[in-house]
């Protein structure tokens, strides 16, 4: 399995803050995992439609579109970070 | 040794700077700064604002940016305290103390740190405005600031 985790906008846009789910064949990178979730439409289409800006981390570490994802991972997705 | 902090607790930047220099006659310098909850954003009155941020990594990509100044200038040391939780306006949010011999050092790495925070750590501002709350959309300006430090391989999803 493969734990996925939502923050801020995000997490209130999709009403979920963390499932775990297992990668369907063919879903090996962050980008490949964005477009498998945003597939569940609805809220998942239009807050993970392509235009809109998300960022991603893979085991906490900030990540690429082509970052590789693998069973055991801990995913992220999140808005442009405004802290500071 | 770097002290990274999120926390919800208030800090005293006074104990900070005297923390980070204790017993180290060979800091010449402390550069310090301050983040503090402002009462206006985007031409509206801010009554209130939480700060919500990403547990473990936030610890992790802070200690990359603090590895990445210790790396770049000879500094002797470097403090990150954030906040996290519900903050109104005048309310400190974030400190960074760099000591080092020279103040352009200490300086450079100071506003080094704070740009790569603002562009890097995972936390994520939401405001309360007489219009209901809103979170804080990211500025092209402060993308523009960390940019100029060139880092290079390190672009977001």
């Amino acid at each position: 399995m493969t734990k996925v985790l939502y923050f801020a906008k995000l997490r209130e846009d999709l009403g979920c803050e963390s499932e775990s789910l297992a990668l369907p064949e063919g879903v090996k990178t962050v980008a490949s995992l964005r477009v498998h979730l945003a597939a569940r439409g609805g809220p998942w289409a239009s807050a993970l439609a392509p235009e809109r800006a998300v960022r991603a981390a893979v085991n906490q570490q900030i990540a690429k579109p082509e970052t590789p994802v693998a069973t055991g991972d801990e995913v992220a997705f999140f808005p442009p970070v405004t802290g500071g | 040794m770097p002290i990274i902090r999120v926390q919800t607790e208030d800090f005293d930047a006074g104990v900070e700077v005297t923390r980070i220099r204790a017993g180290r006659p060979d800091v010449g310098a402390v550069a310090a700064f301050v983040g503090v909850c402002r009462d206006l954003n985007d031409g509206e009155r801010v009554a209130s604002m939480t700060l919500e941020h990403y547990p473990g990594m936030t610890e992790r990509e802070l200690a990359r940016i603090v590895d990445e100044a210790l790396s770049r200038w000879r500094i002797a040391d470097v403090t990150v305290i954030h906040r996290v939780g519900r903050f109104a306006p005048t309310d400190q949010i974030v400190l960074v103390v760099v000591a080092g011999a020279h103040r352009g050092d200490a300086f450079a790495a100071c506003e080094l740190v704070m740009d790569y925070l603002k562009t890097r750590a995972p936390f994520w501002k939401k405001e309360a405005t007489a219009a209901g709350s809103r979170w804080v959309e990211a500025r092209a300006s402060d993308d523009a600031a960390a940019e100029r430090w060139h880092a290079p391989g390190r672009d977001a999803a």
